[in-house]
């Protein structure tokens, strides 16, 4: 019945209606799950916050000043976009060396090494965040080894402070990383590494001069990926990281799941959407989102 | 060649960072011991036993099972669909509608998860299994379209026009030539969506209804205390699924294909 009224409706107007009789459940569903929500996040943050769990329709301004001036929001985002940005580094500084390996190894195996980097994808995150407290907790095994090495007395406090919060995204963000940079580095002539070294160039030179800024693109979208998925996140600092380490997102949880206050929720919610969206938008205007969508893949 | 050893070093040191930790959670849910962490005091199966009859747990299990399968063959269905006639039309704004479908990767998901609540709440209505399914729907979506067109490429329209004229009508030629060529990307699609599904904590602590814990709430609740031999089990139980289930797909789709050949 869809099809022969498609067919009617292309008759008329000489439009075919049929890819947007397939298109419309999606849209339709993005349209209720998300365009609208967005819209209603952008007007809560006018509402009135009466006291916990209860506020009134209203257009006052009185949650986006209390962001602008309570230094906290600032400092929040400060350590935000430092631990986002510290992540990232270390991820491009972990990242393009195995990156490079893969590319251009001639081991027989190489799908092992793909798979592998595919594999923690699949591993359930909270499980892959969780396992530090095995290695880093004071029943870690680094701990029990030094323990039993005689090295310490007490186990150490290793845990819950930024660097585990760093370490825990950067466990989580590795493989985006990895594969963005591999998907560049594939992509490379090899000739031209061959050629830069005919012309004179040493290794070193051939490297730096034609694979490295053939890859930056690879690096670049890995580097957004990484910094944006870090800094939207929340759930890494309540696991491993103390009560100073929390990231935005923990503040939103917070005021929407705990204080019940759900018009500075939504104010601080079009904040983050703000730092992170720009940050999408000036990609995708310098390197188009193309490339981002086959290095989520 | 040294500077090569280093790199195979240096990559060796990156694979151990990332895969040692799950190694050792695996390793752990085998201990004997009274407590999550080392010494470790033998070798154990009594820990997945204490699973079997953790009530909440398996309760957990169950909804995240179903949520997950739920999720998968909508978000599989809307995701072909789109796909489908992105792929085989001439549709006008393709780029647009192709960054509108993948859109919700590119919002922050806390952004996602607090944007539906205040959908819900300015609706008066409370939170429920619809609204986990329909967050974790629209989470799954994006990664659903992506499988499905990387699959959909090989898929050319020359076999269904070769159908059609050999006198086949628009319906056999849908389940007897596009369909079967369907099946690996509708595979994928779920398989993906499902995996996605049953991972999520970042939505699910806002959507779930009070009361209501899929696996990944469930072992975060359980962290609050401390880490239980019992999360390790889980953990182990988690990682057999989301890693051999696709896994095996793989291997019985190249099992197959060796077959036909």
């Amino acid at each position: 019945m869809g099809s022969a009224m498609a067919r009617a409706l292309a008759q008329d107007e000489g439009v075919d209606a049929r890819p947007w009789v397939l298109l419309a459940p999606a849209l339709l569903a993005l349209f209720l799950l998300m365009v609208v929500p967005m819209a209603i996040i952008f007007v809560f943050t006018f509402y009135e916050y009466i006291d916990v769990a209860v506020d009134r329709p209203a257009f006052q301004f009185e949650n986006w000043r209390w962001f602008f001036e309570d230094s906290f929001y600032h400092y929040a985002i400060w350590q935000t976009l430092r631990i986002s940005a510290i992540t990232t580094l270390v991820c491009a500084l972990l990242g393009f060396v195995p990156a490079y390996f893969i590319a251009n190894t001639t081991y027989r195996h190489k799908w092992l090494l793909m798979l592998l980097l595919i594999l923690p994808f699949w591993v359930s995150f909270i499980i892959r965040q969780l396992s530090w407290v095995h290695v880093l907790g004071s029943q870690g095994i680094v701990n029990a080894a030094l323990l039993w090495l005689g090295v310490i007395d007490e186990p150490l406090r290793l845990l819950y402070n930024e660097a585990t919060v760093v370490m825990g995204l950067v466990h989580f963000l590795l493989p985006f990383m990895i594969l963005n940079i591999y998907v560049s580095l594939e992509g490379i002539d090899r000739n031209l590494v061959s050629a830069a070294r005919t012309l004179g160039c040493t290794e070193w030179q051939a490297f730096r001069e034609v694979t490295l800024p053939l890859s930056l693109p690879g690096l670049a979208a890995g580097s957004l990926l990484c910094f944006v998925l870090a800094g939207g996140s929340y759930v890494t600092p309540l696991i491993l990281g103390g009560p100073d380490n929390f990231l935005f997102g923990n503040l939103i949880y917070d005021t929407i799941m705990m204080e019940l206050n759900w018009p500075m929720g939504a104010t601080l919610s079009v904040v983050l959407l703000v730092l992170l969206g720009s940050l999408v938008v000036i990609y995708g205007r310098f390197m188009g989102l193309s490339r981002l969508y086959k290095s989520l893949n | 060649m040294r500077s090569w050893s280093l790199i195979r070093f240096y990559t060796l040191l990156v694979y151990l960072f990332m895969f040692t930790p799950i190694a050792i959670v695996v390793v752990l849910s085998f201990n004997d011991a009274q407590f999550g962490g080392f010494p470790i005091q033998g070798f154990s199966l009594r820990w997945f036993e204490a699973l079997a009859n953790n009530e909440p747990v398996v309760r957990a299990f169950r909804t995240s099972l179903l949520m997950g399968i739920a999720a998968a063959v909508i978000a599989t269905t809307l995701g072909i669909l789109a796909s489908l006639a992105l792929m085989r039309y001439n549709v006008p704004g393709t780029n647009f509608l192709n960054t509108l479908l993948i859109a919700p990767v590119l919002v922050p998901e806390t952004v996602l998860a607090v944007g539906l609540l205040l959908f819900m709440r300015w609706l008066d209505q409370p939170r429920s299994l619809v609204l986990l399914l329909a967050g974790h729907v629209l989470i799954a979506l994006p990664f659903v379209v992506l499988v499905v067109q990387a699959r959909l490429v090989g898929i050319r329209k020359v076999y269904e026009d070769a159908a059609r004229s050999l006198g086949a009508n628009p319906v056999q030629t849908f389940f007897q030539i596009t369909f079967p060529l369907l099946m690996p990307a509708v595979f994928a699609g779920l398989l993906f969506a499902f995996t996605i599904s049953f991972d999520n904590i970042t939505g699910t602590l806002f959507w779930r209804p009070p009361g209501v814990e899929t696996v990944p709430t469930q072992i975060f609740g359980m962290l609050r205390h401390s880490i239980s031999p019992e999360i390790n089990a889980l953990g182990t139980v988690m990682i057999v699924i989301t890693v051999g289930l696709p896994l095996l797909a793989g291997a019985v789709a190249r099992a197959f294909a060796r077959g036909r050949l």
